[in-house]
């Protein structure tokens, strides 16, 4: 049986387990025969072209979690942004972590999917936003399809939230081969900020494949900025869809931070369904292995007088594989609108390989938009300069690849998360030496 | 301090620099002159390690070590600097940080522990001071919008941060007004010391009258084909290059 019949086959018995009498059933019933029809992408698609997903739906997943597996704090601690205060969300295997999470009722809701889908009190919200966002391709359909828990935030107005919130989905590895499907909805009402971490995180090297969807809507002059880390072992895979449905004047940023997993896809997709919206889509790629990270954006430029800012590096080394895909739309009535995009590439090894592919689909004549792509190995002159003044090779490498992809990092508005990425880049590059000063 | 014996290297197999010989010792100011393509930034790249130069005879010793199969790392944490004729710009990194680098990594080379931050930064304020260079100015990138000036300036300024042993200067004069010149001179001229050494490379007499040479020695076509005191160098600027082209090719 292969990973689509399993996963239809499996889903009736999924829904008993969860509470079926409730709105969400019927989205969750038409979202499976959604998945059931489409299956799951494969290379003929346009969109999928360069991403194979054959390697990762090959294992014999539990595709739902029953079983509470635990984890201790300390083993686990490296994983958090520890050292601020942060309201956390976190996860073991698909299963809420009490114990490792921090979650808050007290005049902002940062809690559980789970209870949002089932009590009462968050039904309007629910309703109104739920699934609004996400788009019926196959693979958010079929998290639709088995949505029952994932982090639920809601900040009602004028609120600027001090504390940013973790989203930490671990697996234990304690099943031979798992998949996960967290679904997250985050709903900021007018005038209010939040800051959302967002991290997953296998803890054995027994495959795991996470299929996330997360939600946003960002309501008038609401500000969010998002920061996805992923720097997970190499049996590890996931497929995160995102989705952000702006309104008129809020401001939203989402850097992808993407060092780690076999195969990463970041499906992000920007709505903006209003005017002078902002949105800015930024990322750091910086692989090698066999891995492949496929970043697949889409700017829905919709009404007036709005912006967006893509900024995306990559740094490919051995065999890794690297793919960006970006489209952006200008609808007709979308005038005055400025859009731009950059996607810069360097390639270390002569096995790597990236694909990166510019979409703009522009109906309207009163825009400027911009889009540039490079591909390109390192600055020789710039290594001899480097080394001719002491710095061995390892290290000028080190220093030309985190230059190369600073500006990204200087956008980021959390420091500690920039002190952690910065960390992790010289980890990945083999080097002990402070980037900063 | 240098001693460099039958040099040759060649670029694509290209031969630039065909038998120099050249022994520099320490508390000396030794400098190179030559008409264009006679191979005077050639042998500063060879001298700091530059991987696209080949070496096809020769050798280069510096304190009585053969350097020849030596990384352009491994030369500067030896003690040898060159100061670039034209400096690669690298956008991301500070001046700051790039010293800061350099300095540590040539430490740790040495078995030294890092410099402490407190230190560096004292460094850095007092070499600044010596180049007449803005504070502001160490903060942005590395040679990033710089001007030809500030580019140079920025140069000895390394030099200074690195205290070598053997410092060439390639060109160094190039791209500076006079006020300028008179800094880089004056800071070359303050770090100058019976230890080290300096070797000027350049085209014209001018940064001469201020770093004033024991000996200047005239490169054409890939060999030094004259050799004299500080006097050449004004023989040089009146009466050009041709004669010595005439009296070798003679």
């Amino acid at each position: 049986m292969d990973l689509k019949e399993k996963l239809i086959s499996s889903f009736l018995a999924f829904e008993n387990q969860v509470d079926t009498d409730t709105f969400i059933h019927n989205v969750r019933n038409e979202a499976i025969k959604m998945f059931e029809e489409k299956g799951f992408p494969t290379k003929k698609e346009e969109a999928w072209k360069y991403t194979s997903l054959n390697s990762v739906l090959k294992h014999d997943y539990s595709v739902f979690p029953t079983q509470e597996n635990n984890v201790d704090y300390n083993e686990v601690k490296k994983y958090f942004i520890h050292d601020i205060d942060t309201f956390n969300v976190v996860f073991i295997d698909g299963k809420f972590a009490s114990h490792l999470s921090q979650t808050t009722h007290d005049g902002i809701d940062v809690c559980l999917m789970s209870s949002a889908l089932t009590k009462p009190k968050y039904r309007l919200i629910i309703e109104n936003y739920f699934n609004k966002a996400a788009t019926n391709d196959s693979l958010a359909s079929l998290n639709t399809a088995f949505s029952s828990e994932g982090a639920y935030i809601h900040i009602p107005k004028n609120k600027l939230v001090q504390k940013p919130i973790q989203i930490i989905n671990f697996s234990t590895g304690n099943e031979t081969a798992t998949m996960l499907q967290p679904r997250n909805l985050i709903v900021i009402d007018e005038n209010s900020h939040v800051q959302i971490i967002e991290r997953h995180q296998s803890l054995t090297d027994n495959p795991v494949l996470t299929n996330s969807v997360t939600e946003i809507f960002t309501n008038k002059r609401a500000i969010v900025d998002y920061y996805k880390i992923q720097n997970d072992r190499l049996n590890a895979s996931l497929i995160d869809n995102t989705f952000i449905k702006q309104r008129q004047e809020s401001v939203a940023s989402v850097h992808t931070f993407a060092f780690g997993g076999k195969l990463v896809r970041n499906n992000l997709n920007f709505f903006q369904e209003g005017q002078r919206i902002d949105s800015t889509l930024k990322g750091i790629t910086i692989i090698g292995d066999n891995q492949h990270v496929d970043h697949n954006t889409l700017v829905h430029h919709i009404e007036p007088n709005c912006e967006s800012h893509q900024d995306y590096k990559g740094i490919f080394d051995e065999s890794a594989t690297g793919v960006f895909n970006g489209k952006i739309i200008v609808e007709k009535e979308a005038q005055k609108t400025n859009a731009f995009q950059a996607n810069n590439n360097i390639l270390i090894s002569d096995k790597a390989s990236i694909n990166t592919k510019p979409q703009l689909e522009i109906f309207a004549d009163d825009v400027k938009c911009s889009h540039g792509c490079t591909i390109g190995q390192l600055d020789e002159s710039a290594m001899f300069y480097m080394r001719s003044r002491g710095i061995p090779e390892k290290e000028a490498k080190a220093l030309l690849m985190y230059a190369f992809s600073n500006n990204v990092l200087n956008s980021v508005k959390i420091p500690e998360i920039k002190q952690r990425i910065t960390k992790i880049i010289a980890n990945k590059l083999g080097v002990n030496i402070g980037f900063d000063l | 301090m240098l001693k460099i014996e039958n040099l040759h290297a060649s670029i694509d197999d290209k031969a630039i620099l065909r038998g120099i010989n050249l022994e520099v010792k320490a508390g000396e100011v030794h400098a190179i002159m030559g008409p264009n393509g006679s191979g005077k930034s050639t042998l500063a790249s060879v001298i700091a390690g530059k991987e696209d130069y080949e070496v096809t005879q020769g050798h280069i010793v510096f304190n009585n070590e053969n350097i020849d199969e030596l990384a352009a790392e491994e030369r500067a944490h030896k003690g040898i600097f060159l100061s670039f004729q034209y400096p690669v710009e690298i956008p991301g990194v500070s001046v700051t940080n790039f010293m800061k680098t350099a300095i540590n990594e040539t430490r740790k080379a040495k078995g030294l522990e890092e410099m402490p931050a407190k230190d560096m930064l004292k460094l850095i304020r007092e070499k600044s001071e010596l180049l007449e260079i803005d504070r502001k100015f160490l903060s942005r990138s590395l040679n990033e919008g710089f001007s030809g000036g500030e580019k140079k300036r920025n140069e000895i300024f390394q030099m200074a941060m690195l205290e070598p042993q053997l410092a060439i200067l390639d060109e160094t004069d190039s791209g500076l007004d006079i006020d300028a010149l008179r800094i880089v001179a004056n800071g070359v001229n303050k770090l100058k010391n019976k230890d080290n050494a300096v070797i000027v490379i350049t085209h014209y007499q001018r940064l001469l009258d201020y770093i004033v040479p024991d000996f200047v020695h005239v490169l054409h076509n890939g060999r030094i084909v004259k050799s004299g005191p500080k006097e050449l160098a004004h023989e040089l600027e009146e009466k050009g290059y041709d004669w010595i082209k005439d009296e070798v090719e003679a």
